[in-house]
């Protein structure tokens, strides 16, 4: 078992044929990935990769039922992509692509609104349950099967983060990066209930970085409704205030956003807070030895 | 990206925001110049990218075109200190003239992006002219809030409502009104991430005005604005930062002496914490991107290199489109070429890493390789402490 990406996921891409396109589309392919179509206006009838190419979203999932779509289409145009795979009712989308503007991203979230449609991003590396479907730019060697739910707002952080699973034995039951932006679509906490309700993952590990509050609203929510144990990190602790570091979110502002605040509202409820980058993995190695000891019952 | 209180001023007035009459001076001479064509009592305001300016000794009134050149003498070309510009300050290089008005109240309002409930926020306050995280803290009931629904707009009622709770006299209901629709069409139509009156006033002879404002534009909005992207001022810019920005390096200066090169933002700031961590302090913020190439690094170094007080450096990389074989190519070429004398402690994870520290062993150079983050950090800890390099 899985979250969001399994067995099951047929993936449309949409932009197959641009550079960023092709090379993860060739990935998604060998790691076992479905990819059933493309979709580029003006490139309908084409085949790419072998995948059969079609002009708009609606034509390609009449003809293959493709359920998920994975977007590697330019800033510009990104938008434009989202709604249009909102309209066509698929249910799961990854955005990979960065620089969409914030008010573009108002009106994408006011479409979401009653529609089926789970949006991953934008500005992500996308999701992978390891060793079944893996959809985005995570390299897929790293990771492994198993049972640790993985959430994050970070690209390579996150590959770090998996990696020090990886080496220590410890499989992944579907790692989703939902983005560095201020307005995404899933929130933690969406990925959150989702794990919850995944019996096959067993802890969550959750990292955070500077900027808005969704950590803290995390933190109250994991309070409230989530019973499995969650481990958090919160990148730039370092990070000066009225900044951005590097992603459009990453930035303290009036005070608020900043890592101290997220790890005190973090470990307040109950979450085991890494100081160091570098303990994310050991901190998960000894919560499911505990989990172990307690009966693994959780 | 920041712009100035002159610039963000022209953009109002073009939505039909009142704003005092005033033009941009450079010397006391067009200080004393704009003065005489204002007419009566001006006031001489530092431009600069930072709040606070009052304080620091950046504003001044002036009662005849003679006193304005005077204090136009004194704020330009000062290093003017305010809360926000740090210790080191920020020099004047320009100053705005303006028409010094009777100011019978001072008023807040401004339009950001609400991150909890997707959408666009106005915010008003009666508590106008000081800053808004203060009133915020100690007074929160006196921020009041209109969510605005992306499809329909800022709404004349909700405009209303505000105005009322701001109590504004109902012959200025429909000048109060206009402002914050303009406000929010100006919010919206240049792609900013904050446009912020502060303060709104309303003149002893009843006309309502924008006294100060301030457009941030997100950055990821400027392609479709050419004419946004020209009012960048490099000359408020930290100039590291701006050579950076031309090889679209994300690189931020901060203070300490260890430089960070990594790829990706969150693993960079990561990286940055576990400097400190381990006992020393970062010199900089640098994230090289998914797609690094040799040149880019070699920029990377000489960027980082321009900032004496960097001691040594430390490259954490984790391979994921970028390949780390490709990268270690990159990173010895650099040394080679930029002549880098510092320690340089590398970690290197992820696709073809043998390969990668395979060819930093045959380079020749001395590389100092650390297999895991902690490692890193410890042992650029260790070369500092062995005297990094460059004299202290």
């Amino acid at each position: 078992m899985s979250i969001l990406v399994n067995a099951q996921t047929r993936l449309l891409v949409q932009g197959i044929t641009g550079r960023e396109g092709t090379f993860h589309t060739e990935q998604a392919i060998a790691y076992g990935t479905q990819v059933v179509a493309g979709v580029v206006p003006g490139q309908g009838g084409n085949t790419h990769l072998g995948v059969p190419v079609f002009n708009t979203v609606e034509h390609a999932v009449r003809a293959t039922d493709a359920n998920t779509s994975v977007i590697y289409v330019p800033a510009r145009f990104a938008t434009d992509a989202i709604l249009e795979a909102i309209d066509a009712g698929l249910s799961l989308i990854a955005c990979i692509t960065e620089g969409i503007p914030v008010t573009d991203m108002l009106i994408v979230k006011q479409y979401l609104q009653n529609k089926a449609t789970r949006l991953i991003g934008p500005n992500c590396p996308g999701v992978i349950s390891p060793g079944t479907c893996k959809i985005g730019i995570m390299p897929g060697h790293i990771h492994k099967p198993g049972h640790v739910g993985v959430i994050s707002r970070s690209g390579t952080l996150t590959y770090e983060l998996v990696w020090q699973l990886t080496q220590l034995g410890i499989g992944q039951s579907t790692c989703v990066g939902i983005g560095g932006d201020p307005i995404i679509g899933m929130q933690f906490i969406d990925c959150l209930q989702l794990f919850q309700d995944d019996p096959d993952t067993h802890v969550i590990a959750m990292i955070g970085e500077i900027g808005g509050n969704a950590e803290e609203r995390a933190a109250a929510y994991i309070k409230a409704h989530i019973q499995k144990p969650v481990v958090g990190y919160i990148a730039g602790q370092t990070a000066p205030p009225g900044r951005r570091m590097g992603h459009a979110g990453a930035i303290i502002s009036g005070g608020q956003g900043t890592a101290a605040g997220k790890m005190a509202a973090m470990e307040a409820a109950g979450i085991r807070v890494c100081r160091s980058p570098a303990d994310i993995g050991h901190t998960v190695a000894t919560t499911i030895q505990m989990l172990a000891a307690k009966g693994g019952d959780r | 990206m920041k712009i100035h209180e002159y610039q963000a001023k022209a953009i109002l007035a073009e939505y039909g925001i009142p704003v005092p009459k005033g033009e941009v001076a450079h010397t006391p001479a067009e200080v004393a110049a704009i003065a005489q064509r204002v007419g009566g009592r001006v006031v001489v305001k530092a431009q600069i990218h930072a709040g606070g300016r009052g304080k620091g000794g950046g504003v001044k009134l002036a009662d005849s075109p003679a006193q304005a050149a005077e204090v136009g003498t004194q704020i330009l070309g000062m290093t003017l200190v305010t809360p926000q510009t740090g210790p080191e300050g920020r020099l004047v290089r320009q100053v705005l003239v303006e028409e010094a008005l009777d100011i019978a109240r001072e008023l807040y309002v401004s339009v950001t992006v609400d991150r909890d409930k997707n959408c666009a926020v106005m915010i008003a306050s009666e508590a106008g002219g000081v800053a808004i995280e203060e009133v915020a803290a100690s007074t929160p009931e006196k921020i009041l809030k209109e969510w605005i629904d992306p499809l329909l707009g800022l709404r004349p009622f909700q405009a209303r409502r505000l105005a009322y709770a701001l109590h504004i006299a109902p012959e200025q209901l429909p000048q109060a009104i206009a402002l914050m629709q303009g406000l929010y069409r100006a919010f919206l139509d240049k792609d900013c991430s904050l446009a912020e009156i502060n303060p709104m006033i309303v003149t002893r002879q009843g006309q309502l005005l924008a006294l100060d404002a301030k457009l941030d534009l997100d950055d990821n909005g400027l392609f479709r604005h050419p004419e946004l992207q020209k009012l960048r001022d490099i000359g408020e810019e930290n100039p590291y930062e701006v050579e950076a920005s031309k090889y679209r390096l994300n690189y931020i200066k901060l203070d300490g002496n260890v430089s960070c090169i990594v790829n990706g933002a969150g693993l960079a700031m990561a990286t940055m914490d576990i400097v400190k961590l381990a006992g020393a302090e970062p010199a900089n913020f640098l994230d090289v991107g998914g797609g690094a190439s040799a040149e880019t690094v070699e920029n990377a170094f000489r960027i980082l290199l321009m900032d004496l007080h960097v001691r040594a450096v430390l490259i954490n990389v984790f391979g994921g489109i970028l390949r780390c074989d490709v990268f270690a190519q990159g990173v010895v070429q650099a040394v080679k070429n930029v002549q880098v004398e510092l320690p340089v402690v590398v970690r290197m994870e992820g696709t073809n890493v043998e390969r990668g520290r395979e060819l930093l062993q045959q380079s020749g150079l001395n590389f100092i390789v650390a297999d895991s983050m902690r490692d890193a950090a410890e042992k650029v800890v260790a070369a500092l402490r062995n005297g990094g390099g460059r004299a202290a």
